[in-house]
């Protein structure tokens, strides 16, 4: 501990006298890998950016940072251009945002080379090629001279993190280097972080308590700025010293653990047979939902996950009538459902309601709060008196947690979680029987998180309220679904209650989503990778869809599409899942 | 992609306008006699039905044939080549000018984002976009070459290079501040961008991250102006060569439509036509060039 | 339409909008005004007081031109129809522009791109030479010009009002608002309508300074407005014949003109800052 590679003195950020980051002091060692963890708005990009000095004029910065005797802070830009990437890098979140879309691949690894005097001309190239080609990148010959929009998200971020490393840095400060990208592919690129890091100190930032305990020695946490935890990773999660530790770690997701959920009724709601979604695409048919089934009961919660791709918010999109399914019927209390959510009659259309995941867009910027969650009234009860839609309006509010002030609120001045709960109460106030929620939790923080999920359940044990429930997020799944649903390329591939699914998962992909996910218990045991990502749904595999990632994969399964069948107590698509049942 | 279409547009169009006048280009001043205006208008192929007309009109473009006027001895096609050079060297110098200027300046105030410096450029930006160039050229002939004396405002009188230097200036400043304006608006963009700052993270410094990491980019609106600018260009020259009396096509295109010289008229219009649909084009090849995304679409 | 407190507060507050909007409206009231109250009249002809300076001898502000017509109550006389034949022409193309666009934008998909090949096609045509071959060939005329400038200047607030209808039309609560069963009239009112308007207030705003510059630009080439009747145009126009005798001829309504059109300039930039930040969380 004494030789730190980085020591960082009472970091204070503050933005017009209001700190963000408050007195922030630790260390890293050389090659010691370090999380920082802690809500949106905990200060943990402050840092980073300060670290690295990214941050705009406007932000007043105290304290100091030393990386192997080097000042960080306060110097000049110039000087500061010598240490990056030859001391300290940087990943950052979003790879798409990050690369430059105007210039080649290889080119942007060059640059890094020359402007330091690292290399040049040929050996600059090779150099290039040599860094994608160890961060697992197919065919770096090929990917150098490619445009960042002709890679995946996961390439991307695998480019970047070869971009970061190319300079051989003693720190890599890695922001949210995941949370952009499909459980599958984060696991991949975690994998490839703490292969590729062998020489060099990490610092990761994360809100995700499972991803610091699965690669970090040591970790922060961090509460409005100020460090209100630090320690061994092992240590920390076993006994938490600080309350806020303590209730993000309750807060992460333990799959192993069977939720309390109230039992669903046995009449059906909502019963989709056959749907199919397609959009036209490059002149092709990009075949997003292939055929689904399903049949949604009073007081139930289905969750539909599965990675990008795999037609998820095409199918619920489709239920609702916003996009037109092109095949399938559609039964709402046994009634056929017009595809075109505008032929539907006004009395079903009240019944069925949805979340959206962007919680500002689904907002109108020129409505006030009160307008906003009123208008399904104003359509759907007409009548209703000034001081009764008034009340109804301030009870749903209630509800999710905000209290009757946010009323004359614009959307502006409502923070993400806020907004996402206006949105919720918005759906609720017509009492619908069916809500989608399409992602409808990702943007808020744990705590907001668990509140809203507090109130779904409320509302359904009171109303049989029945629920589609997209995410990505399994965790949030384990604890709220009745059933899963998993799709891979517009077909499910495996249907089962949660408790099934979560305790015995037949097929392999569903196997490769949990494994994937971080489990916040660093004495774990860490499973395999899954390889691959997701196909182009353009030009779907032959045979079993999954079968080219599939490590089960046999000769069979490269020439039948399996349909979707009885196995035990699950209804699956895959050739081999008897054999998994009887293993299992 | 489409410059034909919108060329076959404009040509019909102010075929159609000319050719709907009440009374021909002969019916003006004085009335000729019913014999002498026949074998006018037979000349001039008037007494076919309009198609036509348009029809034989269009077969002589194809060839490269504008046709004659109706008022000089010289046909369409020599007015043109009499007139276009000094129209071409004012314009094509104000244009030169305008892109290198506007894109310093652009670049200048978006590096010094919110300084001194920054407000001041926006500032002359805008005036500059704000003062008509018929009030911009007279002022700077009233300044430079009649109360300082350092520029002859005259073209005809002085044969030197000195003579280029007002109507270039004068036809380039509204062009500049504009250029200056949608550069260092898109510079700032590109400035703030996801990427840029990984290039800063990577100690690119400010000279190799503007050159490689954001010229590119921040290019791209100043490519799409360039069909707009040089209509504005052609435009503004109308007024610089009749400020200044440079007999070139905006003075010609002028002086023909005052006297309904129509042929004449048309020409000058296709040509410029032609022009502003060929810069259109080039701004679409150079926009592929430049953007990847567009180009492997 | 909830287009209150805070939008109005921001248009107060922000200096640039308030400044140059103050500017606009004190010179359109003395263009108003002014003539009223002077004893000379825009029309009467002294030819004992012809290019006289600007100074107090018969009121003459700002002198007398060729004929020895007042020029301050003449200029006043251009400010006021620059000033009308741009807002008129402004409105115009707003009319047509708000429409074009909202249509293309709203219905979408090959009607849209159709709409705006069309849009494109035009763009590539100098106008102002047809604006010039209209003007010879039909006489001069007012309700000509306004047509001619609303013209050209629809275009640009097509592009723009598609642009954001496109980008309305993907947002959630437009979704959100058509899965509740809001009736179409009321989507179009309470949430696309509200989202527009602020920036067609600001293309308005910037459509205005460059109808003022085709109207001038028209009447300097003595195709625009005709004698007795003037513009700011026509007085630059008159004031380049006169500028070495007698300077202020061009000086004044040149300055008055460029102070006006960046007044618009500057205010339309304003405004656009203001709804910005409306949008902007």
């Amino acid at each position: 501990m004494s030789q730190a590679i980085l020591e960082v003195d009472s970091l204070t950020i503050a933005y017009d006298g209001k700190p963000v980051v408050d007195g922030l002091t630790f260390e890293v060692a050389p090659a010691e890998a370090v999380g920082l963890v802690g809500e949106s708005g905990s200060g943990k990009t402050q840092t980073a950016l300060a670290l690295m000095g990214l941050l705009p004029a406007t932000a007043h910065v105290r304290g100091s940072a030393t990386l192997g005797g080097e000042k960080l802070l306060g110097r000049a830009e110039a000087e500061l251009d010598a240490l990056r990437a030859r001391r300290i890098a940087m990943v950052f979140q979003d790879p798409s945002l990050a690369l430059n879309p105007y210039l080649r691949i290889g080119k942007q690894l060059r640059l890094i080379l020359e402007r330091h005097g690292i290399a040049d001309g040929a050996t600059a190239t090779r150099r290039a090629l040599d860094a994608l080609a160890s961060v697992g990148l197919p065919d770096p010959d090929r990917q150098a001279r490619a445009f960042p929009h002709q890679l995946s998200g996961g390439m991307r971020q695998r480019v970047m993190i070869a971009a970061a490393l190319i300079g051989e840095p003693d720190l890599l400060i890695a922001d949210e280097p995941t949370t952009a990208l499909d459980v599958t592919v984060q696991a991949q690129i975690l994998a490839l972080l703490e292969e590729v890091r062998k020489q060099t100190a990490l610092l990761l930032i994360t809100h995700d308590l499972g991803v610091v305990a699965g690669h970090c020695e040591r970790m922060l946490v961090l509460e409005h700025g100020r460090l209100v935890e630090s320690g061994p990773t092992e240590r920390v999660f076993a006994a938490p010293a600080h309350a806020h530790t303590e209730a993000l770690i309750a807060a992460h997701p333990h799959l192993d653990k069977a939720p309390a959920l109230s039992r669903p009724a046995a009449e059906e709601l909502l019963t989709l047979d056959g749907i199919r979604v397609s959009y036209r695409a490059h002149g092709s048919r990009l075949k997003a939902v292939n055929g689904v089934e399903l049949a949604l009961k009073k007081g139930e919660t289905v969750a539909i996950v599965g990675e990008s791709g795999s037609g998820k918010s095409s199918l619920v999109r489709a239920v609702l009538g916003l996009v037109p399914a092109d095949a399938g019927r559609l039964c709402f209390l046994g009634e056929e459902l017009s595809h075109e959510v505008s032929a539907r009659e006004t009395a079903t259309r009240r019944e069925l309601q949805m979340v959206f995941q962007d919680p500002l867009g689904s907002l109108n910027p020129q409505m006030r709060v009160a307008s906003i969650v009123a208008e399904p009234l104003d359509v759907h009860e007409p009548g209703l008196s000034g001081t009764d839609r008034r009340r109804k309006v301030v009870n749903r509010l209630e509800q999710v947690g905000l209290d009757a002030s946010f009323v004359e609120r614009f959307p502006h001045e409502l923070s993400g979680g806020q907004a996402q709960r206006v949105a919720i109460a918005r759906a609720l106030v017509l009492a619908p029987s069916v809500l989608v929620c399409d992602e409808a939790l990702a943007a808020l923080d744990g705590s907001v998180r668990e509140q809203v999920l507090n109130v779904l359940k409320d509302v359904q044990a009171n109303t049989g309220l029945a629920i589609l429930f997209i995410s990505h997020d399994l965790g949030v799944v384990r604890t709220l679904c009745h059933r899963v649903l998993v799709m891979y390329l517009g077909r499910i591939v495996e249907l089962a209650d949660n408790d099934v699914l979560f305790s015995s998962p037949l097929h392999p992909y569903t196997r490769a989503l949990l494994d994937a996910v971080p489990v916040a218990d660093p004495t774990a045991e860490r499973p395999p990778v899954l390889g691959g990502e997701v196909p182009s749904p353009l030009s779907p595999p032959a045979g079993c869809a999954f079968h080219p990632r599939c490590p089960q994969a046999v000769e069979d399964c490269r020439q039948h599409a399996p349909g979707l069948r009885r196995v035990g107590a699950t209804d699956v698509a895959c050739l081999r899942a008897s054999e998994y049942l009887a293993k299992a | 992609m489409g410059a034909v279409p919108t060329l076959l547009l404009v040509i019909v169009l102010a075929f159609f306008l000319v050719h709907s006048v009440p009374g021909g280009p002969f019916d003006s001043e004085r009335v000729l006699p019913p014999e002498i205006e026949q074998v006018l208008l037979e000349r001039y192929d008037l007494d076919d039905p309009v198609p036509v007309q348009l029809a034989k009109y269009l077969g002589n473009l194809l060839k490269g044939d504008f046709g004659p006027s109706y008022r000089s001895t010289l046909n369409v096609n020599q007015i043109i080549a009499q007139r276009f050079p000094a129209s071409l060297a004012i314009g094509g110098l104000a244009m030169t000018l305008a892109l290198a200027a506007g894109l310093m300046l652009g670049t200048w105030a978006a590096l010094r984002h919110n300084s001194r410096l920054d407000r001041v450029v926006t500032g002359l930006a805008m005036t500059g976009i704000s003062i008509p160039i018929f009030v911009v050229a007279p002022a700077l002939v009233l300044i430079f070459a009649v109360y300082l004396n350092w520029l002859p405002a005259g073209w005809t009188v002085s044969p030197g290079p000195a003579k280029y230097v007002l109507p270039v200036v004068a036809l380039a400043l509204p062009q500049i501040a504009y250029i200056t304006r949608l550069t260092r608006a898109s510079m700032i963009d590109v400035l703030q961008s996801g990427y840029v700052r990984t290039a800063r993270a990577q100690g690119l410094g400010t000279a190799a991250i503007v050159r490689h990491h954001a010229l590119k980019p921040a290019l791209l609106p100043v490519v799409s102006y360039l069909g707009p600018a040089i209509a504005g260009i052609l435009t503004g020259s109308v007024v610089i060569e009749s400020v200044f009396g440079i007999p070139g096509l905006g003075e010609g295109f002028v002086t023909a439509a005052f006297n309904r010289d129509y042929l004449q008229v048309m020409g000058i219009v296709v040509l410029y036509a032609a022009l502003v649909v060929l810069l259109n084009l080039l701004a679409d090849v150079l926009y592929g060039l430049l953007d990847p995304r567009v180009r492997y679409e | 339409m909830s287009f209150e407190g805070l939008t109005l507060t921001r248009l107060a507050t922000n200096r640039t909008v308030r400044v140059s909007g103050g500017i606009i409206a004190a010179i359109a009231v003395v263009a108003i005004v002014a003539p009223l109250l002077s004893p000379n009249h825009y029309m009467a002809v002294n030819f004992e007081a012809v290019l006289q300076p600007p100074g107090l001898a018969g009121l003459h502000l700002f002198g007398t031109d060729d004929l020895g017509r007042d020029q301050f109550v003449r200029t006043m006389m251009g400010v006021r129809v620059t000033l009308v034949v741009a807002i008129v022409a402004s409105i115009v193309s707003l009319v047509i522009g708000v429409i074009y666009g909202a249509v293309a934008g709203y219905v979408g998909g090959r009607v849209d791109a159709v709409m705006m090949r069309f849009v494109d096609t035009l763009y590539a045509m100098p106008f102002i030479f047809f604006v010039i071959l209209l003007t010879v060939i039909f006489e001069r005329n007012f309700v000509l010009i306004f047509v001619a400038i609303g013209a050209i200047n629809w275009l640009d607030m097509a592009r723009i009002v598609r642009g954001q209808t496109l980008s309305l039309k993907e947002r959630p609560f437009l979704e959100a608002a058509r899965l509740t069963g809001v009736p179409t009239m009321a989507i179009i009112r309470r949430h696309i309508a509200p989202n527009l308007i602020g920036i067609v207030i600001v293309y308005v705003t910037l459509t205005i300074p460059q109808a003022i510059l085709v109207e001038s630009f028209l009447s300097f080439l003595g195709l625009g407005i005709q004698e007795p009747e003037t513009s700011l145009g026509s007085l630059v126009d008159l004031g380049v014949d006169h500028m070495e005798s007698s300077p202020w001829m061009l000086i004044i309504p040149g300055g008055l003109l460029a102070v006006i059109l960046l007044c618009f300039n500057f205010l339309g930039d304003g405004l656009r800052d203001v709804f910005d930040a409306r949008q902007s969380r």
